[in-house]
């Protein structure tokens, strides 16, 4: 082999990239798993959990369109007929409390930073 | 058609992932099992690869000499293009390797009525290569957010910058259009330019599709059919840790996507991919030009044959040559006892 002065290094940079997470995984601790806080209030959410798993955020934006930009109706109902009020904070918040509880505890496993807050006042948790 | 094939390879894989985890234990199959060994495929045989052309000796210096080489004083030398020195050279590569800059030296010949040649710059392979290769790395990197735990702050901070416009929710990534949009272009102009289609081969065309597939259902799953993207994470940095847990509410969409990647990574270090690891060893742009200031020995000659001058091989032939009549540079000392040898007063004196 030639120039193994610079291949080695080299390949030694490239194995060292592409393992980061591996190696970073060593230098870190891992939080715990998240863990949501479930409601009390109530039951069933205005979706399925799967829907609110995955898509809540479209359901917020649709709300926000359609409530403060088209003057939809703040009041809707679930399918089983339970009134709710299509709001983050006096809405979901109703029953899902805490932000920091709830929302920050997949938010923040999965590095996403929503622009909620960028509006809506946070909500000052005892806790 | 060679591009129809490529995609009708992608579409089968694709079906062959969206089936497979329907097969009991396909799940971990297309989840765990794969994937660790299509990443090990890609790192050992990206370093088999690379060890192999190390060990092509490069005894000479072949650099391309786009620009005045190091010459006389007062002669301006082209540092980046004709580099004589190692700095020289580390500027050359980190252009080429950061910016592309042998595509942005691209020219094209065009015949115009006359008939006329004309040549002229072609910025656009450059242009939408670069925009490619920057968009990947970004989303890349920005992936590392299902990788590491707590989070690295550049990942922050990619993600920031690249959803900077905050378009719609979840937020548009800017990189996302540029990525399936450059790659668009690069099989477009494969496609449609005559001449390319007709240098293009199955190994050209199968990258690109590939890497459509991937970034089409990144985007369907971020943007359309969104995915629980907590049960991923679970999943992808299970991978890193050792611990892989395959969540019940990963769908297959996800493992289509996971799947092409896992191909991408296998099929990398035997592509024309490896050009990721190549661009380093490129003896025409890693090489200082200085043939003239530095003796290079080519590392297979025999160390038992030793250098034979051209004063050496005359010594040794000379009576033959001029027996032959040829030029010889030193005449051979005349020879008093035989008379036919035609003894000149001027030979004498030389010797």
């Amino acid at each position: 082999m030639y120039d193994t002065g610079k291949i080695i290094p080299g390949l030694l940079v490239f194995v060292g990239l592409v393992t980061f997470p591996v190696w970073y995984a060593f230098g870190t601790d891992a939080g715990p798993l998240p863990n949501p806080e479930k409601p009390t209030k109530a039951r069933q959410c205005v979706e399925s959990t799967e829907y609110m798993r995955t898509s809540h955020m479209v359901l917020l934006d649709d709300w926000r369109d359609n409530v403060v930009r088209e003057g939809g109706d703040r009041r809707a109902k679930t399918e089983d007929g339970t009134e709710y009020i299509r709001s983050l904070q006096n809405g979901c918040m109703n029953c899902h409390t805490s932000k920091k509880k709830f929302c920050d505890e997949c938010h923040n496993y999965a590095a996403v930073k929503p622009y909620c807050w960028d509006c809506h006042v946070q909500p000052k948790e005892a806790n | 058609m060679k591009v129809l094939q490529a995609l009708g390879i992608v579409l089968a894989l694709m079906l062959l992932a969206y089936v497979g985890v329907k097969v009991p234990g396909g799940r971990t199959l297309f989840g765990v099992v794969l994937p660790y060994l299509g990443f090990a495929v890609f790192i050992i045989f990206f370093i088999v690869k690379v060890m192999d052309w190390a060990k092509s000796p490069v005894p000479f210096r072949i650099p391309t000499t786009s620009g005045q080489a190091n010459s006389l004083p007062w002669i301006k030398q082209n540092k980046l293009d004709c580099p004589s020195t190692t700095s020289g050279v580390i500027g050359r590569m980190l252009l080429e390797v950061l910016l592309f800059r042998t595509l942005f030296k691209n020219t094209r010949a065009e015949i115009h009525e006359g008939p006329k040649l004309a040549y002229g710059t072609s910025k656009f392979l450059w242009l939408f290569g670069l925009l490619f290769h920057y968009s990947f790395l970004t989303i890349l990197l920005r992936h590392m957010r299902l990788f590491t735990d707590p989070v690295p702050g550049f990942v922050h901070a990619l993600e920031f910058a690249d959803g900077f416009m905050q378009v719609g929710v979840p937020t548009l990534y800017q990189t996302d259009i540029v990525f399936l949009g450059a790659l668009t272009f690069l099989l477009l102009r494969r496609m449609i330019l005559p001449y390319m289609r007709y240098i293009t081969l199955q190994s050209d065309y199968f990258p690109l599709v590939l890497l459509l597939g991937i970034g089409i259902t990144g985007v369907l799953m971020r943007y359309v059919v969104r995915v629980d993207v907590i049960g991923i994470k679970m999943l992808s940095h299970g991978l890193v840790t050792g611990k892989p847990l395959i969540a019940d509410s990963i769908t297959g969409i996800f493992f289509i996507h996971l799947f092409l990647i896992t191909v991408l990574l296998a099929y990398f270090p035997f592509s024309k991919l490896m050009h990721m690891g190549g661009v380093f060893l490129s003896p025409t742009r890693n090489l200082a030009n200085n043939s003239r200031m530095k003796r290079h020995v080519n590392p297979w000659n025999d160390p038992s044959i030793k250098p034979h001058s051209y004063a050496g091989y005359e010594d040794d032939f000379r009576d033959f040559m001029v027996e032959a009549g040829l030029p010889v540079e030193k005449e051979p000392e005349p020879k008093p006892a035989e008379e036919d040898a035609p003894a000149e007063g001027e030979t004498k004196s030389e010797s």
